[in-house]
This record gives C-alpha cells, sequence and structure tokens, in this order.
C-alpha cells in the first residue's frame, strides 16, 4: 500500500452539498447538472479525499435529486475516482443513493434517535449494500452534549453494531461539535467534552474512526475569520492527536498552529480547553471576546498601504481608486488629471480614454480571471460614473464627440416583470468594459424596445425578467423583432431563462441571433464576441449548433412518462387528519401598517443575499471563505452600513395582511366558506414506490379545516433609487434593492412565525433560532403562487382580493402578476404538521383542460399561465 | 460440514481446479436447432442457447462436466451464464429460467457427487451468475450518461430468480462471474443475501472480475483493488479474475489482488489472446506454464480456464501445479477500505 492511497487525516469534499453551498444547490434547483459535475470534479482536483453528497432541500426530490447526481458523476472518472459519502438525514434518500455507487461509499449518517431497531435495521442495509457509516450521537433522548453522553451513546452504538457483524473500522463515530464561548456556562467545556469523548471511545471501541464538523465550534465568532480559522486550528491540534481522523472542513480555512499570533493562540486554547485564563482577570470567553475585536477588519500592513496609495502618481491614484472602488477622492483625481492634460494640450476625452479605460481594463482583466467579485466591480463602476460625470460638461464644451464606446446595448426589463437587481449588474459589468448601455427599466412594452433599438441604433438587445409569465413575453419580443425585420443579436437572461427554453422558444422565434446569458460574469464575452469582426461568425454559429443539439437531445428525449390526472388522484398523499391543527385562535383579517425594520434585520437570510451578488457560499460560512470571503466581508460591512441608516432614518415601511378562511377540501381544490374556489395542481409525473403525487389540496382536510394568507411589501424605496441613480452610484441603488428584497423576505418569515405562535397559535410552545427559521425547521407551509408548489401565477389576484392586500398592504399586480412594490412576498399558509414543499412539475393535458373548467377560464388561457409546466 | 468449510479445508491442503470453457465444447457437438429447441415450444430459435441444453439435450453439458472432472477439476461451473432473465429474453425463453438453472445445477451435482463418491475426494458446484448484458453504472448512450436501461431493484430481482434456481438444483456456491461492472455484481450480492435471509442459511459466493484494459480495470472502470474493497462485505469464498486476456497479461493483476485479499484467490484466464480468426490456439503447456508461476509465487488457491480452455488444458494445469503449496490467505489489519474507482485506505 502506498502512502498516497492511505491517509492519517481525512479531507472531505464539502461543495457538492445543497445545504452547504448555495452555489450548488442553485445548479441543481436549477436542474443544471452539468456545472454541478464541475462543482464536485473541481474538489477532487483541489484535493478532496472523499465527496460528499447532499441533496437535503425542502424543494427537491431528494432522492430524485440524488440518484441523478450519482449517476452523472458515475460516468466522470476524475471524480468516480474516490469514494462518495452519501450525506442525508432521510434514510430513503441515503438507501438510493447506495443503488446508484458502485464503490464502497459512507454512509452520512444513521443514529439512534429512533430507538435500535430502524438504528439495526438501516446499519445491516449498509453492510449488504457494501458501506462504510457515520454514526452520530444521538439517542432516543437527544443529542449528546456532555463527555458522558457522547460516550455513553457511542459505547452503545459499538456495542449493538458489532454484535450483529459490523466491521468496527468501517463505523465512524460523529460525537457532535458544538459552539463554545457562547456566553452561556454549561457551553464552556463544549470543547473538553468532545476531545475527551474522542480519547475514552477509541480506548473503548477499538478501530473506529471519528470526524466533526468544526464551523460548528466557532459560531458565536462569525464574521470574524482570524479567530475561528485560529479556534479551528487549535481544536485540531488537540482533537487529532485524540482521535479525530476526518472532518468536513475547507483546507484553504485552517492556519499552522505555530504561526497562529500566540496571544491569541493562547486565548484559543483557553477557550477550547475551558482554562481559566493565567492572570485570572476575566474568564476565557470574555477574553477571547475582548481579544476578537481587535482582529476585526484591516490587518496593520493594510493601514498602511491605504495611506500609501495617496501618494502615487495622479494616474496611478486614478487606477488604485478604480480597482479598490474608492470614490472619496475620484472628483479631485480627475479635476487633476484633467487640468495636468489640458496643460499638456490634451482633450479632456483623453482622460477617459487614456487613465479610466487603463483603469477599468485592470478591473475587467481581474474580474474575467475570478480575482475580483461582482460587488468590487460594481463599486469600480460607481467610481468611474463619478469620473466621467465630472468630465461630461467638460467634453461638451468643447463639442466633441465622446469616448467611442465598444457597442451599444439595450438593456430591458420585459413587460409585466418588476424585478431589475440582475438586469443592472449586468448593465454595470458591460459599462465597466466600454459598452454603451441604454438601460430602458422595468415593464418595458416590446413596441418600446423595438423602438428605441432603431432610434439609437443600438447593436444588441438584452431583456431580462424573473418571474416565469416573462418567458412568454421575451417570445413575444423575440417574434416582433422578426417581424420588423430586424437582425441584431437579443440576449436573454434573468433567474427563471434557461438555456433550454431559449433554444426551444425564442432562438425559434427570431432568425437573427439568439444567446442565453448564464450570468452577469458572462456578459462581456458573449458581448466582445458578438461585436467583434473576426469571431462573430463562428460564435453565432457555434451557439445555432449548440441550439440545435439542445432542440435534438430534446426531441430525442422522449420526456417521462406521466400519470393520467385520474391515477395521479388515486395516489394523493394522505396526511392523518386527527393531525390537523385547530382553528385560529385570532380569525379574521390582520393589518400591519409598519412592522418593525428592526425586528425583521435580526431575521434575515444572508445567503440569498449574496447570491444577488453572484458571491455562491452559504452565510455565515461565506465570509470566511478563501475565494470570496474578502469580497462577501466587504459587501457585509456596507451593508450593515445602509441597514443602519435604512433604519435610523426610516427609508421604508414594512406593511402586510394576513387572513384566514374555513375551508375543506374538495378534489384538488381548496373551497372556501364564503364560495372562493382555489383550484390546485397535482404532480403528475411517475412516482418511484411508495411516494405520493402532491397536490396541496392533499394537507386540507375534506371534513373541515382552515387556511390562511399573506401578503407583505416593503416601501418606500423609490425616492432613495432616484437618488443614488443622480449620483451615478449603481452600487447603492442595487445594495438597497436587495437589501429591501431581505426586509420582504423577512417579513414573511417573522409574520409566518407570528401567525404559528399567536394568530392562528398552532404551535403557541415554538422556539426557532434563526438558523432553524431559514430552515424551515417548523410545522406548517407558506407556498406562494407562481412557485413549483402552486406554479399559477394567476391565483396570485384571487388571494389579493382575499387580502384587500392593495388597501391593506399597498400591494398591487402587473399584468404578469408580478407584485409592486417589487420586494414584496404573498402566499398562503398551510399547518398541517404533514404539510411539505414539492414542485408539481409537468402536467399533461388532461390535467391542464380540467384545471381550466375549475378556474373557470378557457384552455388556451391556462396554457398561457402554465406553460412552464406543459414542457 | 458446510461447503464453505469443506472447501476451505482442500484449499488449504493444495491448490484446486475448476473446469474450462463451454462454448467451445458445445460447438464440438455440431448441434442442430432441432437439438436446441426440443420440444419446448419456445417462440423463438434457440440455436446458440447454450444454457437451454440443461432441459434439451442434457447429455451435452454431462459429458463437457465429466470431460473436465476426468482431467481433474475439483469444481463444476454449471452451464448457466447467460441463464438469466434479461438474457434468455432474447430466445423467448425467459419463462424457463427458474427450470434450466434447476436442471442445469442438478446435473452438475449429479455428476459430481458421482466423482466424489468414486474417489472420496470432494467435489463441489458453482452455480455461475454472468453480468447480463445490461450495466448498472453505464449508460449506453453516448449523448445522455445519466440514463440506464436497468435500475438496481430489477437486476437485483433478476439476479435473485436465477440464484434460487441454482441453489435449488444443488449449487454449492454462487459464482458471479466476468464482472464488467461493479455495481451489477453488487446487486448479484445483495440478492445473495436476500436468498440467504429467505433460506435462513449461508449463500457464499465467488466473485470473478474481469479486466477490459491493460492498466487493470473493468468496464466500469475499478482497478482490481478498488473491486476488490467494493465487494468485499459479501465475505466471498473466492475472488478473482476470469477471461480478460491471456495469463501473461493478467500477472500483474493476480499479484497486487493476491497481497490484498483476506480470502481464497482463483484465476481461470482465456486460453491465450484470440487469433486473427478469433480462435484460441494458446497449448495447454503453454497456458499451465503461465499459472504454474503464479502457483509458485503463492498467490493462488484455485486455478481454471475461461474462453478457448479445454479439458486438455485443464489437465495440464491439474498436473503442473500438484504438490505446489497454496497460497496462504493473509490477514488484513483493521482499516477502512473505501473505494471509488480507486482504492481509498484510512489505517484504523
Amino acid at each position: 500500500m502506498n502512502a498516497l492511497s492511505s491517509a492519517r487525516f481525512v479531507n472531505i469534499g464539502e461543495r457538492t452539498n445543497v445545504t452547504g453551498s448555495a452555489k450548488f444547490k442553485k445548479l441543481i434547483m436549477a436542474g443544471d447538472y452539468n456545472a454541478a459535475i464541475e462543482v464536485a470534479r473541481q474538489q477532487v482536483e483541489n484535493g478532496a479525499q472523499v465527496v460528499d453528497v447532499n441533496m437535503d432541500e425542502g424543494l427537491l426530490d431528494a432522492v430524485e435529486a440524488m440518484t441523478t447526481f450519482l449517476k452523472l458523476i458515475a460516468a466522470e472518472p476524475d471524480i468516480a475516482r474516490v469514494p462518495i459519502m452519501i450525506d442525508s438525514s432521510k434514510w430513503e434518500v441515503i438507501e438510493a443513493g447506495l443503488k446508484c455507487v458502485s464503490g464502497k461509499p459512507i454512509v452520512n449518517s444513521i443514529s439512534m434517535k429512533e430507538g435500535e431497531k430502524p438504528f439495526l435495521d438501516q446499519a445491516r442495509k449498509c453492510m449488504a449494500y457494501g458501506a462504510a457509516v457515520v454514526v452520530m450521537a444521538f439517542d432516543e433522548k437527544g443529542q449528546a452534549d456532555t463527555k458522558e453522553r457522547k460516550v455513553e451513546i457511542c459505547k452503545r452504538a459499538y456495542k449493538l453494531l458489532t454484535g450483529i457483524g459490523f466491521a468496527p473500522e468501517d463505523i465512524i463515530f460523529d460525537p457532535n461539535v458544538f459552539a463554545v464561548a457562547t456566553g452561556i456556562e454549561e457551553h464552556n467545556n463544549y470543547g473538553v467534552d468532545f476531545i475527551e469523548a474522542v480519547k475514552e471511545i477509541r480506548e473503548a471501541c477499538p478501530y473506529v474512526h471519528f470526524s466533526g464538523g468544526l464551523s460548528n465550534l466557532s459560531f458565536s465568532f462569525r464574521g470574524n475569520e482570524t479567530v475561528r480559522r485560529a479556534m479551528h486550528s487549535v481544536f485540531l491540534y488537540y482533537a487529532i492527536p485524540a482521535g479525530l481522523d476526518m472532518a468536513i472542513v475547507n483546507a484553504g480555512q485552517l492556519d499552522v498552529y505555530d504561526q497562529i499570533d500566540p496571544v491569541l493562540r493562547e486565548a484559543c486554547e483557553d477557550v477550547i480547553l475551558n482554562r481559566t485564563p493565567k492572570d485570572g482577570e476575566q474568564s476565557a470567553t470574555e477574553r477571547l471576546i475582548d481579544l476578537a475585536e481587535s482582529y476585526k477588519g484591516k490587518s496593520v500592513a493594510e493601514e498602511k498601504a491605504a495611506e500609501e496609495w495617496r501618494s502615487y502618481p495622479v494616474a496611478k491614484r486614478i487606477e488604485h481608486a478604480l480597482v479598490k472602488g474608492i470614490d472619496a477622492y475620484v472628483v479631485d483625481d480627475t479635476e487633476e488629471m484633467r487640468a495636468a492634460t489640458a496643460e499638456a494640450g490634451g482633450r479632456p476625452i483623453e482622460v477617459i480614454e487614456g487613465p479610466l479605460m487603463d483603469g477599468m481594463n485592470v478591473v475587467g482583466d481581474l474580474f474575467g480571471s475570478g480575482k475580483m467579485f461582482l460587488p468590487q466591480v460594481v463599486k469600480s463602476a460607481r467610481v468611474m460614473k463619478k469620473a466621467v460625470a465630472h468630465l461630461i460638461p467638460y467634453i461638451e464644451a468643447e463639442k466633441q464627440p465622446g469616448a467611442k464606446a465598444k457597442g451599444r446595448i439595450i438593456m430591458a426589463t420585459v413587460k409585466g416583470d418588476v424585478h431589475d437587481i440582475g438586469k443592472n449588474i449586468v448593465g454595470v459589468v458591460l459599462q465597466c468594459n466600454g459598452y454603451e448601455v441604454i438601460d430602458m427599466g422595468v415593464m418595458v412594452p416590446w413596441s418600446d424596445i423595438i423602438e428605441k433599438a432603431k432610434v439609437e441604433d443600438v447593436d444588441i438587445i438584452g431583456l431580462s425578467g424573473l418571474i416565469t409569465p416573462s418567458l412568454d413575453e421575451m417570445v413575444t419580443v423575440a417574434e416582433e423583432m422578426q417581424r420588423a425585420e430586424m437582425a441584431i443579436p437579443l440576449l436573454i437572461g434573468g433567474a427563471t431563462t434557461s438555456k433550454v427554453h431559449t433554444a426551444l422558444r425564442i432562438d425559434e422565434a427570431y432568425e437573427g441571433p439568439v444567446i442565453h446569458v448564464l450570468d452577469a460574469s458572462r456578459a462581456v464575452g458573449v458581448a466582445s464576441q458578438l461585436l467583434s469582426d473576426t469571431q462573430r461568425d463562428g460564435y453565432v454559429e457555434s451557439v445555432a449548433i449548440d441550439y440545435e443539439k439542445v432542440r435534438e437531445a430534446r426531441a430525442n428525449k422522449g420526456q417521462s412518462d406521466l400519470l393520467s390526472i385520474a391515477e395521479a388522484r388515486a395516489n394523493a398523499y394522505a396526511p392523518d387528519f386527527a393531525d390537523k391543527a385547530p382553528a385560529p385562535v385570532q380569525p379574521g383579517l390582520h393589518v400591519f401598517d409598519d412592522w418593525d425594520l428592526e425586528d425583521l434585520r435580526e431575521t434575515f437570510d444572508w445567503t440569498p443575499f449574496f447570491r444577488a451578488w453572484e458571491l455562491a457560499g452559504t452565510y455565515p460560512a461565506i465570509l470566511d471563505d478563501d475565494v470570496v470571503g474578502e469580497s462577501a466581508r466587504n459587501l457585509f460591512e456596507d451593508a450593515q452600513k445602509m441597514l443602519d441608516t435604512i433604519i435610523s432614518e426610516k427609508w421604508l415601511t414594512a406593511k402586510g395582511v394576513c387572513s384566514f378562511w374555513e375551508c375543506h377540501q374538495d378534489g384538488d381544490d381548496i373551497l372556501l366558506t364564503d364560495g372562493t374556489r382555489l383550484p390546485m395542481l397535482r404532480q403528475q409525473f411517475k412516482k418511484s414506490r411508495g411516494r405520493a403525487n402532491f397536490c396541496l389540496s392533499d394537507f386540507v382536510d375534506p371534513a373541515g379545516d382552515w387556511l390562511g394568507g399573506f401578503a407583505v411589501g416593503i416601501h418606500g424605496i423609490d425616492e432613495h433609487i432616484a437618488r443614488f441613480k443622480a449620483a451615478h452610484d449603481d452600487y447603492s441603488d442595487i445594495l438597497l434593492k436587495a437589501l429591501a428584497d431581505r426586509f420582504a423576505e423577512a417579513f414573511a418569515e417573522r409574520l409566518h412565525q407570528h401567525v404559528r405562535t399567536e394568530l392562528w397559535g398552532y404551535a403557541a410552545g415554538e422556539q426557532l433560532t434563526n438558523e432553524a427559521l431559514i430552515r424551515e425547521k417548523y410545522r406548517g407551509i407558506r407556498p406562494a403562487p407562481g412557485y413549483p408548489a402552486c406554479p399559477d401565477h394567476s391565483l396570485k389576484p384571487i388571494l389579493f382580493d382575499l387580502l384587500r392586500a392593495q388597501d391593506n398592504a399597498g400591494i398591487t399586480l402587473t399584468e404578469s402578476q408580478a407584485m409592486l412594490p417589487t420586494s414584496a412576498v404573498s402566499g398562503f399558509y398551510f399547518a398541517h404538521p404533514e404539510s411539505q414543499y414539492f414542485g408539481v412539475a409537468r402536467i399533461g393535458r388532461d390535467q391542464l383542460e380540467d384545471y381550466a373548467a375549475r378556474l373557470g377560464v378557457d384552455v388556451a388561457q391556462a396554457e398561457r399561465w402554465l406553460r412552464p409546466n406543459l414542457d | 460440514m458446510s461447503a464453505r468449510e469443506t472447501f476451505n479445508t482442500e484449499a488449504a491442503k493444495r491448490i484446486l481446479i475448476t473446469d474450462g470453457a463451454f462454448g467451445t465444447e458445445i460447438q464440438n457437438w455440431k448441434l442442430s436447432e432441432e437439438d436446441y429447441a426440443g420440444s419446448l415450444g419456445l417462440t423463438k430459435d434457440q440455436k446458440g442457447n447454450n444454457d437451454i441444453l440443461a432441459l434439451t439435450r442434457p447429455e451435452v453439458p454431462e459429458s463437457i462436466h465429466r470431460a473436465y472432472f476426468e482431467a481433474g477439476a475439483d469444481i463444476a461451473e454449471t452451464n448457466t451464464f447467460s441463464a438469466n432473465r434479461i438474457s434468455q429474453a432474447d430466445y423467448a425463453a425467459e419463462d424457463r429460467v427458474n427450470d434450466l438453472n434447476i436442471a442445469s445445477a442438478g446435473l452438475a451435482r449429479r455428476i459430481a457427487d458421482e466423482y466424489a463418491d468414486k474417489d472420496g475426494r470432494p467435489r463441489f458446484v458453482a452455480g455461475a451468475i454472468g453480468p447480463t448484458n445490461k450495466t448498472l453504472s453505464l449508460s449506453p448512450d453516448v449523448n445522455d450518461p445519466g440514463f440506464r436501461e436497468i435500475d438496481w431493484d430489477e437486476l437485483v430481482d433478476v439476479y435473485h430468480e436465477q440464484a434460487a434456481a441454482l441453489v435449488e438444483g444443488g449449487a454449492d456456491f454462487i459464482l458471479i462471474e466476468t464482472v464488467f461492472d461493479t455495481l451489477n455484481a453488487k446487486a448479484g450480492i445483495m440478492a445473495a443475501k436476500k436468498l440467504e435471509t429467505e433460506l435462513g442459511r449461508d449463500v457464499p459466493v465467488m466473485l470473478s472480475m474481469t479486466l477490459t484494459d491493460l492498466s487493470g480495470r473493468n468496464l466500469s472502470g475499478h482497478t482490481v483493488e478498488a473491486f476488490w474493497h467494493a465487494v468485499r462485505h459479501a465475505k466471498p469464498v473466492t475472488i478473482g479474475l476470469n477471461c480478460s486476456f491471456g495469463a501473461t497479461q493478467l500477472r500483474p493483476h493476480v499479484k497486487s489482488l493476491a497481497a490484498i485479499a483476506d480470502t481464497l484467490i482463483m484465476v481461470y484466464p482465456n486460453a491465450g489472446l484470440p487469433n486473427e480468426l478469433g480462435a484460441y490456439d494458446e497449448q495447454p503447456d503453454t497456458t499451465a506454464g503461465f499459472v504454474k508461476e503464479w502457483a509458485e509465487a503463492g498467490q493462488v488457491n484455485v486455478l481454471g480456464g475461461c474462453c478457448g480452455s479445454t479439458p486438455a488444458h485443464i489437465a495440464a494445469m491439474a498436473k503442473a501445479v500438484q504438490g505446489v503449496t497454496p497460497r496462504k490467505v493473509p490477514t488484513l489489519d483493521h482499516a477502512t477500505r473505501l473505494a471509488g474507482l480507486e482504492p481509498f485506505i484510512m489505517a484504523a
């Protein structure tokens, strides 16, 4: 056996995990398995010795996702060469994975949580499939916290497992790493408990291994990377000799023990080993918290560099300001440069063509090579715009034509849609790279787009949209461009768009080039190739061939079989209605005119915020990410500052309404006692053994039940956006919109909690942390019209009427059922404990016709709203 | 003593011999469609369905088993390589799968017992299960790598049906052979485990991998070591290699497997590589000479032949390894032996 194929401490790749990687989750949710495979490949290339795969996400059919992904990576020898860790909290997902993995994998995890019998049954199956297994220190009483409990549970599990012939070397214990230095005294010994427990279990249970999730340990210090890295390194320094031999950890997040600042190292040791600090003045936790303050923010060397750049020559200062996104001095520097240029007989335009464009080229190169990230680029653009704004009066006074742009591009969010964060980001990135962008804003009708394109003689049209009806509107724009006999390229982007839809529907409607742009980072590459004399034809042809392949693949695929709607209904989900929620404690309509923003801020789910800026990762781990961490931290800091102002100056108002209605299930409909009928859609695709074909009405008792509904919106953004636009500040513009979205989501979350504990009151005793809230660990769901469980946007007007949402929360709907203000959330409340999120996915013609009749619309109209579910 | 124990006891004394090819021997009979089809009344032509002969011309496989026992074999491998529901569907004979496995195992059992009774030396029957022509870890469609022609549960059922009939007919072991897809083999193991639960007794398996390239991987991409890690939970009576290429090409892989497997090693190579006409022309003494090297290096416990081998090859092997000390099964240290396509070991 050579040294390379054996290992003392095993690194497990953690990125192919939907609960740990926002990027991977996004790809899987979007069905972009090709890109998801690349994530796995990078893991292995970067040295992961085992790849952890986890698909536990409420909106996913985890069995389906797990098997699809595992089958695909089986076809990739440079990924499949390493063992797989099949990671799920659901045994059925694990077993489905075991049926696809050809080597010997690790199952993560099983435990005695539900008692000995299920534990041993699952262990026997692991033996029959040939798998090692992670055993969590968890029993009928709960998760083990103290050393005694950890040891007791692991010893018991060991005895049980070896008793049925399970090979001891195939047992990996996870004795639970918990957060220390939380300020709660009972937590102080958690580090020692873990290390001591590992030592003792290893003595008592020969040949077993130990694993643990490190990030929990330093949870109290999230945001402070220096301290967290030091804590992890110190912990491993003591835990590895004790027996810890594998961990799901990002190797880049670890420091060399000897190189940690000795003061910090000692403070970490005091906390982890639960020692009293030598000077005895403070507790170990207090000392580390005090010390942590001094490790926040910039290092000494960085501060020194910060002062230094002001002494550079002016052109260099401009470049520095652009690359670093510092706008404080840019007007002065630009003026200095302009004056110097004028003195030398040059023209103001030369300042743009010279130092400013040089600086932006550096930014473009850094972004293109992945060394800079979107928030930084947007900040750079702000600096650039301010400089250009300063120069424009001089250029106009000179009556010289402006700098020749590389090309002129229209950007528009299509009619019926109001979302523009992504569109604005793409616009900024293009401008940074020397393109002139004509931003037509949101809800732009096709006629305006085409007219503007002709008048301004643009080179490219870019369309954006977030909600599903926008897909149809994009097809309309393409058809009209064809009718107008245009030939310029059409770019398609936005959250619901896809290469498949673009190839199948939009590209077929327009003879000119149609290109789906996956994200902002691709926009420049696409535009530059389209506007290059030499590359254009080759590029357009390659995309056309690619889309033809997509169409062929689609045509040949022969879609998976659908059940008839009658068969699907026969396989409906049948919850136990004995468990249904009682009638609401406070029935009727509840209006909230001004929910406390500070309260909402505490409920923020930050992960999607970073995703909006194309930073991949889960909060708070993203702040420590070795690739995007710095960028994420700076963005987070700016967001916190803006939040402080939003709240202290009361920029925004959170308005909302909710109500509860008595109802009963009537087939696939929910029928309210006032006669309002809410038709729902049922999954029709063939389910694997034993899985139901879900419909939301399944969660409502035919014998009588209750349904809730809500709509919340964040008002007041417009005047601030106008101010930012006037100041050429795209960065603040996008930041404010992204934060308003967070407020809306947080409001939906908080209101739901209020409903569960107070208004409906079926979960009065619920106690959940913010993390648990984000992970939807509560009872009941709040599906929204237009999203997977309830894909028809046209139910929104019915909901809004019931809530009188316009009067009560100031929210209106566009013709595509997008909500205004843009940062708004609405949905239904289902309270049955077995209610769950699912995706309706593809439905058949039979259900479409039946549904149209139930909704009381003609089939063509229903077809239009449900197009994405019909393909 | 159980078959497993008897086998282990015999294997500790000497190098055991399994049999050789059936296909080439059957060809010598120059059978016609009528011979194959018999009176079964199946709707498709049966010529080429060698496994069906157990029902229609049982004297053919019987005489071949006799020839190999005469040559010195200790083990008869049943003539059931394709006697599974998937392969028999090509001959519209899928409903005869149960009968023909029982018949094949039964006739091998009878002849094995006959020879054992004659000289007191135990003879064994290995119920052969081929890989089928479907694969669990590869897509037949290069444009759709996630597609599979068959799923795990289906294949487990197919194997289970065949294994149950072989055991009922009298097979001592289930020989999962010519494994080109490791996941198929794991499904075969699962089928045997199911059968064990149903019968309430040990159903010992033998596992034999086939290599598709000289670097030592099977079609699903597993190295010999990774394959061993992936199937070790079966606690097989033997692990080894068959078919693939000739003995010369197998040499390095036999050596590496012998060092890591804590069970008996069985290798039955082809009689060299096929010539330009597709025939095997390696002479019995040549093949025997190669396998003797493994025996003398202490790397094997059971030897035999695959494609192109004849009773003469088996006789030559038996003679060549007579008196050579068999490989001693090593004891492995406790370590977690995981595998992707390549092995991964964590020391305990």
